[in-house]
């Protein structure tokens, strides 16, 4: 595909984890990205669900090598990354940016809005006083001019993600990977946030990686989405299929889990209640790892571990007993 | 009619701060009835969470809390710690947001419930523990006798949000305030918590309050719903009025920013929360509500009926009836 602008490949990430029990010193890996396989194409968004513990955020930051694959590659623009040194790398970060979920953590307290924006500017090298620039983008977010001079800890929750995003812009990139970039928002700043980042996309045509747990504004914001459990994704494809026929029981799951801002549809709703908590990514089932809470599992669910196929609305799940 | 458990009237409750005192409860007024499922919701600083601190008195002395808030026709307000102390856990509890920092981590879940059950009730250690076993089936905790030995750290949190629902409704409260109770969970454990308090609330016929931002978790479990801005009760109603026909600008406005499904675009309520130390004058709301008149700027609206709603709003009368958001 030509216009393929991100392309993830069997991406693993395994943690090592240190524990001492007693005398006897043991490692343990953590499996927090099992395989994960995906792509983005140009001007798209590809939206990242799970609970927490299921890796997107650890996918999303392998994407831009913040944290390094144990295997797999990741290809930008037709590049593996994964050869790239690290000042080849830090040139590539350019063309990709991300924001994160804490707005009150992600901005230096000590400098000023405007030195913050213009950061990246400087780190990459581009020439100039970058103050039209920085005016430019603080438009751009739907801040003032007169905010360049001010600190973070003048602005509200949501005034602060936008800064976030203005200095995620300063450099142009083709790809944004937004990490929970609403989930710390109050609801009616939310939406705010989310239509800035649907103009952004029109007026610029980046693409978006959209990590989040709600499940409602990645169906509005998301082209596609890619829900994970365990490390691993289960269901993959249009966002209009996903959410109106969920193939995988997980999904299913998932979504009848979310509870709707209307009475009436809650009390007739078919709710699907799912058992106990997400097992632990150390010690992961055998086969599915979502039979252990799962209605349907079968002992083939315990022995073979399924692989994505399509389904007849189009996406791809990783099911042996899919629904229908 | 109903019994009324806890009835708060024009509770205020003020904070010294450097930029001077700030107001964050302004005279709200709140009734709950014995046995039902009270949502109250807002954002974040809209005094939710405080007003019900100051209901079980567990703020500092130095805040500033005025206004009545009996319980079962007993004044709470001014009561001296001794009768407090009485009354927290027997007849009202409250469970918070992260159930880990409610347990304490170096005591048996077992012993925890026990403690609760014990400081209320004479009851021998070898009955506490049985009734401690008891409380752990009740919210769903498969294998009690096991799990009752065993420390906060060996439960999930959704395991641990159990266990703090079985130590408050340890003695049988009359009322359980839920502050966010679901908040820090996964949505799947969500369900499974909501699920629980419900549970509880129906076998023992406890009331409860439930605070939270979330407008699906007050569709999915609450009878009525309590609508908080800026320290203010801004409307209040039957979840079937409210999420029907909103009256009050800011309930339609919160309840259309929410993403429906299909790709319209939201629409963000607009401005921003006000800063409580300074808030504007007359109606809080009226520098970001889209029917605004100079009346608002000066008169602070107390809740009326208005159809089948309690409404803030001195133009209620003259505004579009809304749509229906869904």
């Amino acid at each position: 595909m030509s216009d393929e602008l991100l392309k993830v490949t069997n991406l693993v990430k395994n943690f090592e984890l240190r524990v001492d029990k007693g005398a006897r010193r043991r490692k343990r890996i953590v499996q927090a990205v099992t395989n994960v396989s995906f792509s983005v194409a140009k001007g798209q968004t590809l939206g990242l669900v799970g609970e927490s513990g299921s890796g997107k955020t650890t996918v999303g930051r392998c994407i831009l090598r913040l944290i390094e694959p144990t295997s797999g590659s990741v290809e930008f623009e037709g590049q593996e990354l994964g050869s790239l040194k690290f000042e080849e790398m830090r040139a590539l970060r350019r063309k990709m940016q991300i924001v994160f979920q804490d707005p009150f953590a992600s901005l230096d307290p000590k400098m000023t809005v405007g030195a913050s924006i213009s950061e990246p500017l400087i780190v990459q090298g581009v020439p100039g006083d970058h103050a039209d620039k920085v005016l430019e983008l603080l438009e751009l977010v739907g801040l003032s001019a007169d905010h360049a001079q001010r600190f973070p800890h003048e602005f509200s929750g949501g005034q602060r993600q936008r800064i976030g995003v203005a200095r995620a812009l300063a450099l142009n990139p083709a790809l944004i990977v937004l990490d929970e970039p609403v989930s710390a928002l109050d609801v009616s700043i939310q939406a705010g946030v989310v239509n800035l980042f649907e103009d952004l996309q029109s007026r610029l045509g980046m693409s978006y990686v959209f990590i989040a747990h709600d499940l409602s504004v990645v169906r509005h914001i998301a082209d596609r989405v890619a829900v994970m459990y365990l490390g691993k994704i289960v269901e993959i494809g249009d966002q209009e299929a996903v959410y109106a026929n969920p193939t995988h029981p997980y999904t299913k799951a998932l979504l009848s889990a979310v509870p709707l801002p209307d009475p009436k549809t809650e009390r007739t709703r078919n709710r699907i209640m799912l058992e106990g908590d997400v097992p632990s990514p150390v010690n992961p089932p055998s086969g599915c790892r979502f039979r252990t809470r799962c209605w349907k599992a079968q002992d083939v669910c315990a022995q073979e571990e399924p692989m994505l196929a399509v389904r007849p609305s189009g996406q791809m799940s990783a099911c042996h007993f899919p629904e229908s | 009619m109903t019994e009324k458990v806890l009835e708060i009237r024009d509770l205020h409750v003020t904070f010294d701060t450097p930029s001077g005192p700030l107001e964050a409860v302004r005279g709200i007024d709140l009734d709950v009835e014995a046995g039902e499922l009270l949502g109250v919701v807002g954002e974040s600083g809209s005094g939710k969470s405080v007003s019900f601190l100051a209901t079980m008195g567990l703020l500092p002395a130095r805040v500033r809390v005025t206004g009545s808030v009996l319980l079962a026709g007993e004044q709470l307000i001014g009561a001296s710690n001794k009768y407090m102390r009485s009354v927290r856990g027997r007849l009202l509890s409250m469970i918070f947001q992260d159930p880990l920092s409610a347990l304490n981590p170096v005591h048996r879940i077992g012993d925890q419930i026990s403690e609760m059950l014990q400081s209320h009730q004479s009851l021998s250690s070898r009955d506490a523990a049985k009734r401690a076993m008891e409380l752990l089936d009740i919210v769903g905790i498969p294998q009690p006798s096991d799990r009752a030995r065993q420390y906060p750290h060996e439960f999930s949190g959704g395991m641990r949000q159990r266990v703090i629902i079985a130590i408050a409704i340890a003695n049988n409260p009359k009322v359980l305030i839920a502050d966010e109770p679901t908040t820090a969970l996964d949505v799947t454990v969500q369900a499974q918590i909501l699920e629980v308090i419900e549970r509880v609330q129906d076998r023992f016929g406890t009331a409860v309050v439930l605070i939270t931002h979330d407008l699906g978790v007050i569709a999915r479990v609450a009878d009525r719903v309590n609508v908080m801005y800026a320290g203010r009760n801004v409307e209040q109603g039957t979840i079937d009025n409210l999420f029907d026909h909103p009256s009050h600008p800011y309930t339609r406005g919160l309840l259309a920013s929410l993403p429906r499904p299909g790709k319209q675009r939201l629409k963000p309520i607009t401005g921003f929360p006000p800063n409580m130390v300074k808030p504007p004058r007359g109606c809080a709301f009226h520098p970001r509500c889209d029917f605004a008149a100079d009346i608002c700027k000066s008169e602070m609206p107390n809740l009326v009926s208005y159809g089948n709603l309690q409404t803030a709003c001195v133009r209620a009368r003259e505004l579009p009836k809304s749509e229906r958001f869904v």
